[in-house]
């Protein structure tokens, strides 16, 4: 269950909400679109477009080759500790091929849509159905999702219950911005909601399904709008998977040219420990995305050298509290006073 | 020994046993030593399953879909898996409670969560001579009252706090977070205080290592 939370304007999680769906077509997984704002036909009709693999295979090979032939000709005499770590790599290698690479500008063939089968649920559509479900003291809406994805699962068989089926599939679901006032949750209208476990119970259960199944589900939410922080720490204990997106925008941090490269930052709270005790945890937890023409990447966050020892930088003082919690590997970083007196 | 995890299926709790301990929890399971009771197959089983129980009980999560927030049909679940029959010489029973939490954020009040405890406690501790071992999520700063509530008072009642926690300085590769372990001596009113350790520890694919603060293979 990966959960995510919305940047201020929505546009970025949107991206990766339909890239999540778009990787399900190419792999020709079922899928299942719930949305309260937009018609699940529009979201898939804006899929973005694969992109052929030698092109850009080419382009990151370019990349790749050009960091690997650099060499530092003098080795480090001070900062002898930093020879040993490897060098910082900005994207990811290419040598492990897990999933495929979009092209932002393009949208997804009709024809590769009609290869795979797919389901909706639209609320506004579905509101005139009652909900057999018997939970009480659930937001309506959330129920009535809720029978629907089990509908679906249990009709198709992702459960298992059909031992005729041969073929196994996976359903991948995605539900776009639960918790906002579209679904009839007032989570992120006041600070003493009415119905203040509808949001966790429907998690709850969803993850129930979810495990019982063969299916994965990206939910974003608008967690800056949700005024109880209560809410979104059980949250976060419920999912498997969670992930921030803060975007730029708006904020002081665009005209910041520590951040000129890029459009915002991804935080990842919580990564999912499925099937064993650990999980692969990366090297660095400072990641930060760009949407260039064509793709959107996110890569380790790389701050510019810090040249100049007159100018102070005003954001210094935060990145050092957010240091507190990003590991050792960015050598760039100088935390600490600026002067050292002797 | 019972067990009654809310979050996690019992798959994962089986590898982790037997990787942890070359215990095998199907065995148990079939011994009859091993109660499990699956929080998240049982929901669904409620909410969505046929309208006649057959087995005429009340599904031990009755408080998800009925108005009354208390959980005594979860105990009664209890209850009943505890009782020994006759042919059954239980030398020491163990309740596991994966995740109170959980309980909390299904809309089950502080109080009804205490209430169970306190239930479970008396059945299993007083009456039963066993131990009661329960995991509940709690940050200093978190801004989770009802949390709060149920841990400081878990805290109060209870005889050993195994206190997990990332640490202080923020992410490492070789220690994960430290453990504190604390034994309520001070419950016994004999005027001690309680005593404190701590350890470190690391997480590894099959096992948990742990050692002195300072001590972590990153340093030595």
């Amino acid at each position: 269950l990966v959960f995510t939370e919305e940047d201020k304007y929505g546009l970025y999680s949107n991206l990766l909400f339909k890239y999540f769906l778009a990787e399900g077509v190419i792999c020709g997984h079922d899928l299942f679109v719930a949305s309260a704002k937009e018609h699940p036909d529009t979201i898939l009709k804006e899929l973005p477009a694969p992109l052929l693999d030698d092109t850009h295979q080419n382009e990151l090979g370019g990349e790749a080759t050009a960091v690997k032939s650099e060499d530092f000709p003098d080795s480090m005499k001070i900062a002898w500790r930093y020879q040993n770590l490897p060098k910082m790599e900005t994207s990811p290698t290419t040598s492990t091929k897990f999933g495929h690479y979009y092209d932002v500008s393009k949208t997804m063939s009709p024809e590769l849509l009609q290869s795979i089968k797919w389901h909706s649920f639209y609320l506004p559509e579905e509101l005139s159905l009652q909900p057999k479900m018997k939970m009480c003291n659930m937001n309506s809406a959330y129920a009535r999702l809720l029978q629907s994805i089990q509908r679906i699962i249990y009709q198709e068989g992702f459960d298992g219950s059909d031992p005729q089926k041969k073929q196994k599939n996976i359903l991948r679901i995605g539900i776009q911005s639960l918790g906002s006032m579209l679904w009839g949750d007032d989570i992120c209208s006041s600070d003493t909601p009415e119905n203040i476990h509808s949001l966790t119970k429907f998690l709850y259960v969803l993850r129930a399904l979810l495990r019982k199944s063969l299916s994965a589900c990206i939910i974003t939410v608008p967690a800056h709008l949700v005024q109880n922080k209560a809410i979104m720490e059980r949250v976060t204990n419920l999912s498997d998977m969670v992930v921030g997106l803060e975007s730029f925008i708006g904020s002081e941090r665009e005209t910041n040219p520590l951040y000129k490269d890029y459009h915002g930052l991804v935080h990842v709270h919580q990564i999912p420990r499925l099937n064993g005790l650990i999980c692969d945890v990366s090297d660095t937890k400072d990641l930060a995305f760009r949407l260039k023409r064509k793709l959107f990447t996110i890569e380790r966050l790389h701050l510019p050298p810090d040249l100049s020892d007159t100018v102070s930088r005003t954001s210094k003082q935060d990145l050092a509290e957010s240091a507190k919690l990003l590991s050792s590997g960015c050598g760039a970083m100088a935390i600490g006073k600026k002067h050292l007196d002797f | 020994v019972r067990f009654a995890p809310s979050l996690q299926s019992c798959s994962l709790w089986s590898i982790v046993f037997s990787s942890l301990q070359g215990v095998s929890l199907t065995a148990a399971k079939e011994r009859g030593q091993l109660v499990f009771l699956e929080g998240l197959k049982s929901c669904l089983d409620l909410l969505f399953g046929e309208e006649e129980e057959p087995s005429g009980q009340p599904s031990p999560l009755q408080f998800l879909s009925e108005s009354s927030s208390d959980l005594k049909s979860l105990f009664d679940f209890v209850r009943t898996s505890l009782t020994p029959t006759e042919d059954d010489s239980w030398k020491g029973v163990v309740l596991l409670v994966d995740d109170l939490s959980v309980l909390l954020s299904l809309g089950a009040t502080p109080v009804a969560v205490l209430d169970f405890i306190h239930y479970c406690r008396v059945l299993v501790c007083s009456q039963l001579k066993g131990n009661v071992v329960v995991l509940a999520h709690g940050d200093e700063d978190s801004e989770d009252e009802e949390s709060e509530v149920v841990v400081n008072s878990l805290c109060h009642h209870s005889d050993l706090i195994l206190w997990v926690e990332g640490l202080a300085t923020g992410f490492c590769k070789d220690v994960h977070g430290q453990i504190k372990i604390i034994k309520r001596v001070s419950l016994e009113l004999t005027g001690e205080q309680d005593h404190v350790q701590i350890y470190q520890y690391k997480i590894q694919d099959k096992n948990v290592t742990f050692f002195a603060p300072g001590l972590s293979a990153a340093v030595l």
